[in-house]
């Protein structure tokens, strides 16, 4: 059970929309300290809307509801300064910024920042073990961010960051689609270190059930239509592999 | 981060290039463009005779030139205040000790001494019509190339010669309005003489600095890399802000020889009140290469456009160039190659960025002569638009006349992403840092071909010119 009292993350009442149509409607969802939540739903429930409008998109606005990450309201904060708060969005689909290093990206993202300011050596030190943890090329370390990079070594550089800035709580946007079994083992083996050496927290935004199966989850949150219509336990999980989502059509139809 | 659509980007403060000392202690020739003048310049440079003839008669075919009836206006430019000649009040010299106070503080905040102990193998610097200082290491010199001034070795019997047989023959008077005014009042510049078969490991560089009020610099560059031989030359370039245009028409001419080599990188960052008309070529022979560098990141209006003339087997070029045009610039840059023998190849990658109601103008030419079998060539642009009241245009022009060729060109025209700038932000970077990343990024092939110190300082140019460009 979720402690209610002091949650890290807290969207309350949040409603978005991306010009004029609205996108999420009256979105609760609390996640407390080290825990492990999941928000399942069909393709193109609002998932992911929900995870960038956490981390502040601008592309999104946000119409009502605020939203408090470890005790402050970031509702209006820019996306720099929820991410230094302690807020990470691991991306569906990566970005790529040609004739920018991956190291140097790395180095220019810890720079500066408490806590994860290193000497060049030691910096350099800590992405290779780190690439190393992930299975990683050491390679892709001095090539173009994302350019040309397989969508497997994509999520790996999204574990990657997540290991080296160990923020408070991460947002995995779908981290798991499109990836074959060993990069998939990979983006587990990530998900298990932040938990273990940064005592994470974990807000897993997922439409397949496979990459939970080695992860202990406390709350299941079902999303259709931009709607929170269903919550529960890890138990959750089985009966929505065997049944789907159409058992919760119903409840979303109902309240629209 | 409020708008998605940004609709200014203010300048920047260009203070570290922004200096000047006072110029009242100099030698003046009157503005404007006479026969008078030229034969004065002339013969206080104690020229051979041949020389003034040329001047004469390049100043004949000026004055019969129409103005360009294409490209950014030049209408603010008129001859008759531009002072052609302004002599610093020092001989050159191989020391910078004897190099006046102002004159020396000048090149010591731009870094060109500490540059030439690190890692140059020789440097030129002119002050506005002359060089003040040209030294070269021993090493260099021994391995038989010559750097020295091109007056100096136009009075030295061992090179009058060679200089008379190159100098404008690639770019001659007729070419252009402004390569006859070059023609008629050229002033200062470097030679540079690479022996055959001799590969000179380290650059040399040479850096133009016009201080004077509402001057023209009229440099002269003629290299001569014989077969076999490999040289790497870098050009700089600055000048302070005036109120008043001044006028910067040099002409680079490089004959690169038989299996020979020769980079040619620039940085120009001119003043915007400079207007940059300034003529390069090169021709190459047969299995030699040309590779030039660019980066213009200054200048109220520039016309540039390097060209490589591949008259042998093989010969190759390269050109890679960056252009940056902000608030009240208009440039217009690229280059040109001719295609005159079988097997040749060019490629052509150029980048361009605009900002602040900037006007970025790509143009090329390519043209392969009938002689041009088996031969390729490839151009590329990429223009990026950082608000909407800048422009970007591409305007490639290819004249192919032979067979068998292998052609191809791509252009492309876009903004910053917005869904980039929001990931760099997610991962913790200022609005501006993120920008500022994404648009180095962009440079980065050309950058990351300049000397790092170059490189470095190109990266400081694109985060001066980002700075304060979030509002």
């Amino acid at each position: 059970m979720a402690n209610e009292t002091n949650p890290l993350l807290s969207i309350q009442g949040i409603s978005a929309s991306v010009e004029e149509k609205q996108i999420l409607h009256n979105v609760n969802l609390d996640v407390a300290p080290g825990e492990v939540h999941v928000l399942m739903g069909p393709n193109g429930a609002g998932k992911s809307t929900m995870g960038h409008v956490a981390m502040g998109e601008p592309t999104y606005t946000v119409d009502s509801g605020k939203i408090i990450f470890d005790g402050q309201d970031i509702t209006d904060l820019t996306p720099d300064k929820r991410s230094r708060a302690g807020l990470f969005l691991s991306f569906q689909a990566p970005v790529e910024v040609p004739g920018v290093p991956l190291t140097s990206f790395l180095r220019a993202i810890t720079t500066g920042r408490e806590g994860l300011d290193m000497k060049r050596k030691e910096f350099r030190k800590r992405i290779r073990s780190l690439a190393d943890e992930l299975d990683m090329d050491r390679a892709y370390l001095d090539r173009e961010l994302g350019v040309g990079f397989s969508g497997g070594e994509k999520k790996k550089v999204e574990m990657l960051q997540l290991l080296l800035l160990q923020p408070k709580l991460a947002i995995l946007d779908e981290t798991d689609s499109g990836l074959d079994v060993d990069a998939l083992s990979v983006v587990s083996h990530g998900m298990k270190l932040y938990q273990e050496t940064c005592n994470g927290t974990l807000l897993i935004i997922t439409h397949n059930t496979r990459i939970l199966e080695h992860l202990s989850v406390d709350r299941v949150h079902v999303m259709v239509k931009g709607r929170i219509v269903a919550e529960g336990d890890a138990s959750m999980i089985a009966d929505i592999d065997q049944n789907g989502f159409e058992q919760f059509e119903q409840a979303a139809a109902n309240a629209e | 981060m409020s708008e998605k659509k940004r609709t200014q980007v203010d300048d920047i403060d260009r203070s570290m290039y922004d200096f000047h000392y006072d110029e009242s202690d100099q030698e003046h020739l009157e503005a404007g463009l006479t026969p008078e003048i030229v034969r004065e310049i002339s013969e206080k440079k104690d020229e051979p005779e041949w020389m003034l003839e040329h001047r004469l008669k390049s100043l004949e075919i000026y004055n019969k030139f129409p103005e360009p009836d294409w490209g950014p206006s030049i209408e603010g430019l008129d001859m008759d205040n531009i002072v052609t000649y302004v002599k610093p009040p020092t001989e050159q010299q191989a020391s910078w000790d004897d190099v006046p106070d102002d004159i020396k503080n000048t090149f010591d905040r731009l870094g060109i001494p500490e540059a030439e102990k690190s890692y140059l193998a020789g440097v030129g610097a002119q002050y506005d019509s002359e060089l003040v200082y040209h030294s070269m290491q021993d090493s260099a010199a021994q391995m038989g190339i010559v750097y020295s001034g091109i007056e100096e070795a136009l009075h030295d019997e061992k090179y009058e010669g060679l200089i008379h047989d190159h100098f404008m023959k690639l770019i001659t008077p007729s070419d252009h309005k402004f390569a006859a005014l070059h023609g008629a009042v050229w002033s200062g510049g470097s030679f540079v003489y690479v022996p055959k078969g001799t590969k000179l490991d380290y650059p040399l560089q040479s850096y133009f600095r016009l201080n004077a009020k509402g001057a023209g610099q009229f440099e002269h560059t003629l290299i001569i890399v014989e077969d076999d031989a490999s040289l790497h030359f870098i050009e700089g370039c600055s000048a302070p802000k005036y109120n008043v245009a001044n006028l910067h028409a040099g002409a680079v001419e490089l004959f690169v020889g038989k299996n020979a080599h020769l980079r040619y990188s620039t940085i120009e960052n001119w003043s915007k009140n400079m207007y940059n008309l300034n003529t390069k070529r090169a021709t190459v022979q047969e299995g030699g290469d040309i590779e030039w560098i660019s980066g213009s990141f200054g200048s109220h209006v520039g016309y540039l456009y390097p060209m490589s003339i591949l008259n042998g087997r093989k010969a190759r070029a390269s050109f890679n160039g960056i252009t940056f045009a902000g608030a009240g610039q208009n440039l217009d840059t690229g280059c040109k190659v001719v295609l005159n023998a079988p097997e040749t190849s060019a490629s052509v990658e150029t980048k361009s960025i605009s900002k602040d109601g900037g006007v970025s103008t790509f143009r090329s030419s390519i043209v392969a002569t009938p002689k041009a079998e088996d031969s390729a060539a490839s151009v590329s642009c990429q223009s990026l638009m950082l608000d909407d009241r800048s422009r970007s245009d591409t305007i490639p022009a290819m004249d192919i006349r032979c067979k068998n060729i292998d052609v191809g060109h791509e252009a492309t025209i876009g903004r910053i992403g917005n869904d980039k700038v929001f990931y760099l932000m997610s991962r913790g970077m200022s609005e501006e840092e993120a920008r500022t990343m994404i648009v180095n990024g962009f440079a980065d092939p050309v950058s990351k071909e300049l000397p790092l110190e170059y490189a470095v300082e190109m990266n400081n140019l694109i985060k001066l010119e980002m700075e304060g460009a979030i509002g």
